[in-house]
């Protein structure tokens, strides 16, 4: 009975001590923490995705209750709901910010663009775009590899085994970035999703000139700018034999789209023209996702 | 018992089949294409525009910078436009199209064939006539020469090490050039000792070339302080660090210049062509390449002028096989695959290998059964299944501390790995990552 | 054509290549338990074989869902060093039991080749020695010359443990004139394996020759100062499933450190743990607890230890 005692009570002595000494160590070294930290991130929806540029939520939590202003401070995940919400608990305004999604900037189906040799190394867009550029004659083009599937946290982006290029989901896109960085040929871009979901773009990142860029693809932009002499608002400049539509400019009246003789500009989620008799070409202008 | 360098090593099938055959030149075709960056360091600038005439050994780009090299026009005709064209790199970058009108060389170029021995002219003239020259190292890396013979302060070169190793299986173009330019070579040896202030000179040729062993160490009788020394085969001596290891029993640490330990190496080829920029006032305008491959009927060694398509060279040794798979610049373990046969012959050239359709598609890879094979035949002592991992998952200081800057890229890893691991890939990306974030730190 | 990074050619080196070296390098002491223990070698043998490789086709195959390589080599060694490991009169459906565990929980759970951390044989074998004690230690004598008539005797060990005057001679374990598993018999025959291997670069030297110096200097040193049986350095290099251990199990790739100096540090530590767990432990063999205690600390070795650098040498003149 005696042992049974001893035993109970040396255990029991050495537990509490542990449990002091634990106790006094954990309030020496606390570490002080503005209890709003806690509050912004439960409001953040957890993605620890670094699509607003810190790494991780956490960090995002700490910067807002830091800042003077949410001006610059975004979460493209959780969007302008999640903003107003941080926006509550810090007592401050709201930022603003326009609904983007990612686009890829290329067109080079297998169709479009032929293969000219096999590419045999590693299945990463990485290391094919370090070797040369890539199984095309258009150096530029995406290489169909998926870094930018691997990148996406949120199974937005897909590579279509047809045409090998990849294609964005509308609905699970949070524009947050991760497959801009992962491209190595900055084919991909984030822009304003637009009214409807419909948007303009050149599907081309080619920057040579446009002999050469049509005869390794035939919807390559080939910098002929009449595009930019069509455009009524200003919003198309041309640079390196390359079109750029900016998107805060463009007032998505298509009339760039009928007048490119490569068919290389892309309008998304617009209604079928009327049928016309001198462009049938509109109809394959027109992709849908 | 045979020197060579201590750590790691490969001993691939060498291949040799081009071994003997006598340096023919190739036929000018009606139009070359000049690359404008043929070297490691800033492109050049062009100096000549659509319609100029150019002579052969005309400058037609200029060096920007202190790391770069003059690029002389390697034909006689007129220059048809400058625009992009697709070179070894993979990519289409500037270079010099000319139509090719007759043979007429520059006339200060001297085109006799006697040997000159005597060099009155001081190291700095010496140096300037290299630079002037646009030599490039021509074992394949081509680091600027003149920049490498011009140590920085404070260091100075105790021995100059001409690498004539070879160690690439297949490739014989350095070999021939000895057997048959013998002389010359010794006479810029000599050159280059002047220049650099050095007493003396070692020439390391691996045992597989017995010929050209004796050869020099006969010819070599003739000079006081060159040294001809016969390794043993191991791949790959022919990396500058290893050399000096083998030579010198001298490891360079990492990060630093081969100059720190003592030693300036130098490519034969690139001794020959210091040897006609000097004594013969010739740039680095033609080389010798060997084009050679299994099912080639005729692998032999060319001396083709730079620009030449490489679609000229495979048809002077027979042709394109009905089974090629595929068509590399340089060796084997460290050449580099092309996407066209159109892609023109540049100051690095040093083989063209043509590998049959059997040979040339890479196995599926499988997991790492962590065999350690790899990191016994690292010659860096590096441990290249965990780097691929780490560059796998993206951990780049762990990979940092892990040496991955210190990777040569030799291929002995990727040579090795029974479970067909691209570990080369990986690394070669990873050291591209590293070496940014190095970069970025710096400031 | 063909576009791909460098190098352009490889060595043609593959798993299968090593692994049926390894099997190569084991039939000598196939051989040796063949001629001591008959048609029962050959049961035990092909049986662990066959277990081994059915037991990973079908886990492969139907829970794991992925294609199976059964004939890479690894699965076959799993069976043949585990029927090495057990005596020659086992029941068949206790083997299929260590096969079951060896392949199914310590190899294939853990992701397949490349990925355990424990070598399957090893950790199958004590599997079988904690569940089944008694079948697992009633070691059969080998069939000689001299004794055609006894059923069970101990091992060497655990002769040396309990009644050391009744000690075969050194000559006698070195040829394998003696009882045990049916590959722990000769360690001539696994010698010659070892030089297979070596030559053909499928190991190098470095884990088997630290364990056997490690033992035999630890055992070298008590001997010293007390010379008895029990500290014999011959007798514990040559009983046993030492050589078997230090050859064949714990030059195990994926179990193995991967540097030379990781090495090292992992074939001494075996060596000592197994010397004492032979001479201070409860159990007469401590080669297999030992392995696996080793294989648990592999990550950490691969973690601390580099292989040399480039560099680090010091420079002659």
């Amino acid at each position: 009975m005696s042992v049974l005692l001893t035993a109970v009570a040396t255990l029991g002595v050495i537990g509490a001590g542990s449990a002091a000494i634990l106790y006094l160590v954990g309030q020496k070294f606390k570490v002080e923490e503005d209890p709003r930290i806690q509050e912004v991130q439960d409001a953040l929806p957890a993605a620890n995705c670094g699509g607003c540029g810190f790494p991780g939520c956490a960090s995002f939590a700490s910067a807002c209750v830091k800042a003077e202003t949410l001006d610059g401070l975004f979460c493209p995940v959780g969007g302008q709901k999640t903003m107003g919400e941080v926006a509550s608990i810090l007592g401050q305004k709201a930022p603003v910010s326009v609904k983007k999604i990612a686009v890829v900037r290329c067109n080079g189906t297998c169709e479009n663009r032929p293969r000219t040799n096999l590419y045999d190394g590693v299945s990463s867009c990485a290391i094919a775009s370090a070797l040369y550029g890539g199984d095309t004659g258009c150096s530029f083009g995406c290489l169909g590899l998926g870094d930018c599937v691997d990148s996406c946290t949120f199974d937005a982006i897909h590579l279509n085994p047809v045409t090998m290029l990849p294609e964005v989901d509308e609905d699970k896109c949070t524009a947050c970035g991760a497959c801009v960085k992962a491209c190595p040929k900055d084919i991909i871009e984030l822009r304003k999703q637009g009214p409807k979901s419909r948007r303009i773009y050149v599907s081309c990142v080619n920057k040579e000139k446009g002999g050469v860029a049509k005869k390794s693809c035939s919807v390559a932009c080939i910098g002929c700018s009449k595009c930019q002499q069509a455009c009524p608002h200003d919003a198309i400049t041309i640079e390196n034999n390359l079109a750029f539509i900016n998107d805060d400019k463009c007032r998505l009246c298509r009339k760039c789209v009928s007048v490119c003789p490569t068919n290389s500009i892309l309008e998304l989620n617009f209604p079928p023209r009327k049928e016309s008799p001198q462009s049938p070409k509109e109809e394959e202008a027109t992709v849908t996702v | 018992m045979l020197k060579t360098f201590r750590i790691g090593g490969i001993h691939p099938k060498e291949y040799k089949i081009s071994a003997g055959k006598a340096i023919q030149p190739i036929a000018i075709p009606d139009q070359v294409i000049v690359p404008l960056s043929q070297h490691i360091g800033a492109p050049c600038q062009p100096i000549v525009k659509k319609g100029d005439v150019v002579k052969t050994g005309t400058l037609i780009g200029k060096t920007v910078g202190f790391v770069s090299a003059n690029i002389h026009s390697p034909v006689s005709g007129t220059v048809l436009k400058i625009d992009k064209a697709l070179d070894a790199s993979g990519y289409r970058r500037d270079a010099v199209y000319i139509k090719v009108e007759g043979d007429e060389w520059e006339e200060s170029i001297d085109r006799s064939k006697t040997l000159v021995k005597e060099c009155i002219l001081s190291p700095k003239e010496i140096l300037e006539k290299i630079a002037a020259a646009g030599i490039v190292g021509m074992g394949g890396a081509t680091f600027p020469t003149h920049v490498k013979l011009t140590p920085p302060p404070g260091t100075k070169a105790e021995v100059l090490i001409v690498n004539a190793v070879e160690c690439e299986p297949y490739l014989t173009s350095d070999h021939q050039l000895m057997m048959e330019k013998t002389e010359e070579i010794l006479v810029s040896i000599a050159i280059v000792m002047k220049a650099i202030n050095t007493r003396k000179a070692i020439i390391g040729i691996e045992n597989n070339k017995r010929d050209a062993i004796e050869k020099f160490t006969q010819a070599a009788k003739a000079y006081s302080n060159i040294e001809v020394v016969a390794l043993k085969v191991q791949y790959p001596q022919g990396g500058e660090k290893q050399l000096i290891d083998a030579l010198l029993k001298r490891q360079v640490p990492s990060g630093a210049l081969p100059v720190s330990v003592g030693a300036i190496v130098q490519n034969v080829g690139t001794m020959f062509a210091i040897y006609e920029a000097v004594q013969k006032n010739k740039p680095l305008i033609e080389r010798v390449v060997t084009v050679t491959g299994k099912n080639m009927k005729n692998p032999c060694n060319v001396l083709s002028r730079l620009g030449i398509p490489v679609s000229v060279l495979i048809d002077a040794a027979g042709g394109l096989p009905e089974s090629t798979g595929k068509v590399v610049s340089g060796g084997p373990m460290m050449g580099k695959a092309l996407a066209s046969t159109d892609i023109p012959v540049t100051k690095g050239t040093s083989g063209i290998l043509i590998i049959p359709t059997l040979e040339a598609k890479r196995k599926s890879m499988k997991d790492c059964i962590r065999c350690a094979k790899c990191v016994n035949v690292c010659p860096m002592g590096l441990n290249p299944s965990l780097l691929m991992n780490l560059t796998e998952y993206e951990i780049w200081d762990r990979a940092e501390k892990n040496s991955i800057t210190d990777c040569i890229e030799c291929g002995s890893c990727s040579y090795t790995c029974p479970a067909d691991r691209p570990l080369l890939d990986y690394i070669r990306l990873g050291k591209g990552k590293v070496n940014g974030i190095i970069r970025a730190r710096k400031k | 054509m063909v576009v791909s990074p460098s190098p352009h050619v490889h060595s043609g080196d593959n798993i299968q290549k090593n692994m049926y070296g390894v099997l190569i390098a084991l039939i000598p002491a196939f051989i040796v338990a063949l001629y001591f223990f008959r048609l029962d070698a050959l049961i035990i043998t092909a049986c662990s074989v066959l277990f081994c490789m059915g037991f990973e086709y079908l886990i492969v195959r139907f829970i794991m869902k992925k294609e199976p390589s059964i004939f890479d080599g690894s699965a076959i060694i799993t069976g043949v060093l585990l029927a090495f490991n057990v005596p020659s009169n086992l029941p068949v459906w206790i083997l299929a039991l260590g096969c079951l565990f060896a392949i199914g929980v310590v190899k294939l759970s853990f992701g397949g080749l490349g990925n355990n951390i424990f070598n399957p044989a090893i950790a199958g074998r004590i599997f079988l020695l904690i569940s089944f004690p008694a079948q697992m230690t009633t070691w059969p004598s080998p069939v000689t010359a001299t004794s055609v008539d006894a059923v069970s005797s101990a091992t060497v060990l655990g002769v040396l443990k309990h009644s050391p005057e009744s000690l075969p001679t050194i000559m006698e374990m070195f040829l394998g004139i003696e009882s045990g598993s049916l590959g722990e018999m000769s360690a001539v025959a696994l010698l010659i394996g070892l030089i297979y291997l070596l030559c053909k670069k499928i190991i190098t030297w470095h884990i088997p020759i630290s364990i056997m110096a490690v033992v035999a200097i630890f055992t070298g040193i008590l001997y010293i100062f007390n010379p008895i049986p029990m500290y014999n350095p011959l007798i514990h290099l040559f009983s046993g499933g030492l050589m078997l251990g230090a050859i064949f199990m714990a030059t195990d790739y994926v179990t193995s450190p991967m540097t030379k100096r990781g090495m090292l540090i992992y074939g001494a530590g075996i060596g000592v743990i197994t010397v004492v767990i032979r001479l201070w432990g409860a159990y007469p063999e401590g080669v297999s607890f030992a392995i696996l205690l080793m294989n648990a600390f592999t990550p950490l070795i691969n973690n601390y230890t580099t292989p040399k650098r480039f560099g680090e040498a010091v420079k002659h003149g």
